[in-house]
């Protein structure tokens, strides 16, 4: 089809004039863009309150589709289990498999606490929860890996924060909004989490790949001790996740570490819970403008990188 | 009392037309919430793994732009493509600059080749999905790995085929927002 022919200008001054200015807006518009896009990549959170905003529109009808989501899970869990062994058996199963993930995470709670008991005696209470929600949305069309959860400021909830399902950590507060907040995935490639080995110490990060899977880096290299099946569970160290929560189950070795399953995939959850940043001091004190870390620290949470971060690179 | 023979023929798809006129509100407004709501839809499905659905806001804008020429002004990739930095976890300003690149070089495709078909607009949006694809993994702040590559590649292909199903939807949105829906009275 050919274009209309108004809009062939001929010597018409005004139809040229105003081919002209579309143009000019165009490339006005394109040249903001770009000026935009590299205050952005220079400091991720700049449009950070543009974004809440835009993130509290849409987190209402997120939370119809989350609804619908997850009555769909159940429903098709429970057709399945019916022509497997009754829906009993789809409820037991699950709950082992929780069980299984409690149980080695009881056996990294337990090597803390022969240690911390050797060194100083300390005792840890139980979390409790900033918020619970359900995750409403996700950035299913761009190469980041990032959920949207629907709580946010007024909840309490502040960037930084954990969140974690009940199988595992799910990851961690980018940004907030009034009633709806970023999260940033443990599969994100710009996501790093410090982890250990949950049956002993042996420490490691892991970082998102991209692809669904972590990869998982030693911190000592020598012989690599990982074998595939060893649960990695957060380790505590950087001050934002509480120790001995389970995140990824190694799946393949590699020379330097492993690449690790998640234990807790958000699409298969229904409900997360916000914890609150498990020392907030440590995580203050590393964000403190200091010479030496000054230029990493400074910048914001998206590239702002967990102390995890520096000690990795 | 005579009967009409053909019960339609005072009608055209657009609706009957005596006595009826369009709306210029509806005629006005929506391409523009079509493709807002291109871009909002993706955001509702939770893709923990890897970009799964193509960027069906830019997919609509094109779909838009390729078969009613001059409906959208040139400008119109900046806005709408602010509004979908918002929510698509791109850095803000990538869609703004690509959607603009975009209009831009579809203009001037149009003006060396003014006389289209079906194909060749399909062949045109093809190619600026692919482009777009590639641009924004590069601009999305993550690092592209072959990884990365090899997980995103359905989507550049989704974002490919889908072209001829948007564009009927969007032919029967054309005729939504031209159907005489306003009384003269």
């Amino acid at each position: 089809m050919a274009p209309p022919s108004s809009r062939r200008s001929g010597f018409s001054k005004k139809a040229q004039f105003s081919v002209f200015t579309g143009y000019l807006l165009a490339g006005v518009g394109a040249l903001a863009g770009f000026g935009l896009l590299l205050l952005s990549l220079w400091q991720p959170s700049a449009f950070a309150p543009l974004r809440g905003a835009a993130g509290d529109v849409v987190a209402p009808a997120g939370e119809v589709t989350a609804a619908a989501r997850t009555g769909s899970n159940d429903l098709f869990d429970g057709v399945a289990a019916y022509f497997r062994a009754g829906s009993q058996n789809a409820a037991l199963r699950e709950e082992v498999e929780i069980a299984r993930i409690r149980l080695a995470e009881a056996e990294a709670v337990e090597a803390e606490n022969r240690r911390l008991m050797a060194l100083l005696e300390l005792r840890e209470g139980q979390t409790k929860a900033v918020a619970t929600a359900r995750l409403v949305g996700s950035t299913a069309t761009s190469g980041r890996r990032l959920a949207f959860l629907g709580v946010g400021r007024n909840d309490g909830v502040v960037p930084g924060m954990p969140v974690t399902s009940q199988r595992g950590v799910i990851g961690r507060v980018l940004e907030t909004g009034r009633n709806s907040a970023r999260v940033l995935l443990l599969t994100d490639s710009e996501s790093v989490l410090p982890v250990r080995r949950a049956k002993d110490d042996v420490v490691a990060f892991a970082e998102g790949r991209g692809n669904g899977l972590l990869r998982v880096r030693l911190v000592n290299l020598g012989i690599n001790p990982l074998k595939p099946g060893d649960m990695m569970v957060t380790s505590g160290a950087g001050g934002y996740y509480r120790p001995g929560v389970a995140v990824a189950v190694i799946s393949e070795i590699t020379p330097d570490g492993g690449i690790a399953r998640l234990v807790a995939e958000p699409s298969a959850t229904n409900f997360v819970a916000v914890e609150p940043i498990f020392e907030p001091a440590a995580v203050a004190a590393l964000k403190s403008p200091r010479e030496p870390l000054d230029e990493a620290d400074a910048t914001p949470p998206q590239a702002a990188p967990t102390p995890s971060d520096q000690a990795s690179e | 009392m005579m009967e009409r023979l053909n019960q339609r023929s005072r009608s055209d798809p657009y609706g009957s037309r005596i006595n009826r006129t369009q709306s210029p509100l509806r005629a006005g407004s929506v391409p523009y919430l079509s493709i807002m709501l291109g871009s909002l839809l993706p955001v509702l499905l939770i893709a923990d793994v890897m970009p799964l659905v193509p960027p069906l806001g830019f997919l609509v804008l094109l779909a838009w732009r390729l078969m009613r020429p001059g409906l959208l002004p040139l400008w119109a990739g900046a806005p709408l493509g602010a509004f979908d930095d918002l929510v698509s976890g791109q850095p803000f300003g990538s869609a703004v600059l690509l959607w603009s690149l975009a209009m831009i070089a579809i203009e001037l495709i149009e003006a060396r080749f003014p006389w289209r078909g079906f194909w060749q607009d399909w062949f045109t949006a093809a190619l600026a999905a692919a482009l777009y694809w590639v641009a924004a993994l590069m601009l999305s702040g993550a690092p592209v790995t072959p990884e990365l590559l090899v997980v995103a590649l359905p989507q550049a292909l989704l974002s490919v085929l889908i072209y001829p199903i948007l564009v009927r939807m969007v032919a029967s949105l054309d005729r939504f927002r031209l159907a005489r829906a306003r009384r003269i009275e």
